[in-house]
């Protein structure tokens, strides 16, 4: 077997391969998403103490979740950048920030909802809300960081050292929980203990997860191919491309 | 269906969640398509580099 990973290191092999696969992961994200509305809006019974607000769940969970994993992820393609040097692991971080912005918000915006007829109130400065509110501000500061620098190379740089300092806040967002007495609830679903909610509500909301979880990996090698394309042009293998020729 | 859109009294709370949460994706979808529109008509028009240029293949 000579097969090359290295080969897709190396954005003129990557940008096709990208392209082969963003319909599939977009697609599923698509019909796992069609699946576990369905279950979590029409087939989930209505929560006996929290009425139908507790639906909220269903998109809440998956993108707080997803907000802290995306991070995890481009935390570890800015240190194989700043470690290896390589370009293409700098365009997928480059390429994530955006995504993992949207997760965040959508989990401060449906936990907001989700507080105001639960606890009475949209916001609390409580260490799970406040630390999910910081992750935000530095998927925003990565994002700025980028635009503020006009040499992509440096802006790597800083937005991978930026980026390595705020993972500290990714396991405060998940212990926060237990290390501080907070308004949030601690986690209904863990590793280690079976999940403390009804079978069905958990599959729909592991069905949404997946769905967010496929639809970041489509939208991130969508806007990874157009990094590619913004900071590669001027490359000969750019200005053969058909999408580029018929623009 | 008008007692499924109420969610018994919590309609606003929810539909408030989901809707914005549609919003976003549709709109980073839409940002998406127009930066690779422009991302694409910028490329066009950048004179290539020389011939033999390491660009391809190089990490």
């Amino acid at each position: 077997m000579s097969l090359n990973w290295f080969k897709y290191a190396s954005p003129a092999s990557f940008y096709p391969l990208a392209g082969k696969l963003i319909p599939w992961f977009g697609w599923s994200a698509a019909l796992l998403a069609l699946v576990g509305l369905y279950i979590g809006l029409v087939v989930a019974p209505t929560d006996f103490q929290q009425g139908d607000a507790y639906r909220i769940i269903f998109i809440h969970v998956p993108a707080a979740w997803m907000s802290m994993f995306l991070y995890v992820v481009m935390a570890a393609w800015s240190a194989l950048a700043l470690g290896f040097n390589t370009r293409l692991s700098a365009m997928m971080a480059q390429a994530i920030a955006p995504t993992g912005a949207l997760m965040t918000f959508i989990a401060l915006w449906s936990g907001a909802f989700w507080g105001r007829p639960t606890w009475g109130t949209y916001w609390a400065w409580d260490a799970r809300m406040t630390s999910e509110l910081i992750l935000l501000f530095l998927y925003f500061g990565v994002i700025a960081l980028r635009h503020a620098i006009d040499d992509p190379r440096r802006a790597d740089r800083a937005c991978g050292v930026l980026t390595l300092t705020g993972v500290v806040n990714v396991p405060i967002i998940y212990f926060s929980v237990q290390w501080w007495n907070t308004l949030h609830q601690g986690s209904s679903v863990s590793l280690t203990k079976a999940p403390s909610m009804a079978a069905i509500m958990l599959t729909g909301m592991l069905i949404m997860s997946l769905a967010a979880w496929f639809y970041a990996i489509a939208a991130s090698l969508a806007r990874v191919r157009v990094v590619i394309i913004e900071r590669e042009r001027g490359a000969a293998w750019i200005g053969g491309l058909t999408e580029v020729r018929n623009a | 269906m008008s007692t499924f859109f109420a969610m018994n009294g919590y309609g606003f709370y929810v539909w408030s969640a989901y809707g914005a949460a549609a919003l976003v994706l549709a709109i980073e979808l839409f940002a998406l398509r127009s930066r690779r529109k422009s991302a694409l008509e910028e490329a066009r028009l950048t004179v290539p580099e020389d011939a033999g240029n390491p660009a391809e293949g190089s990490v």
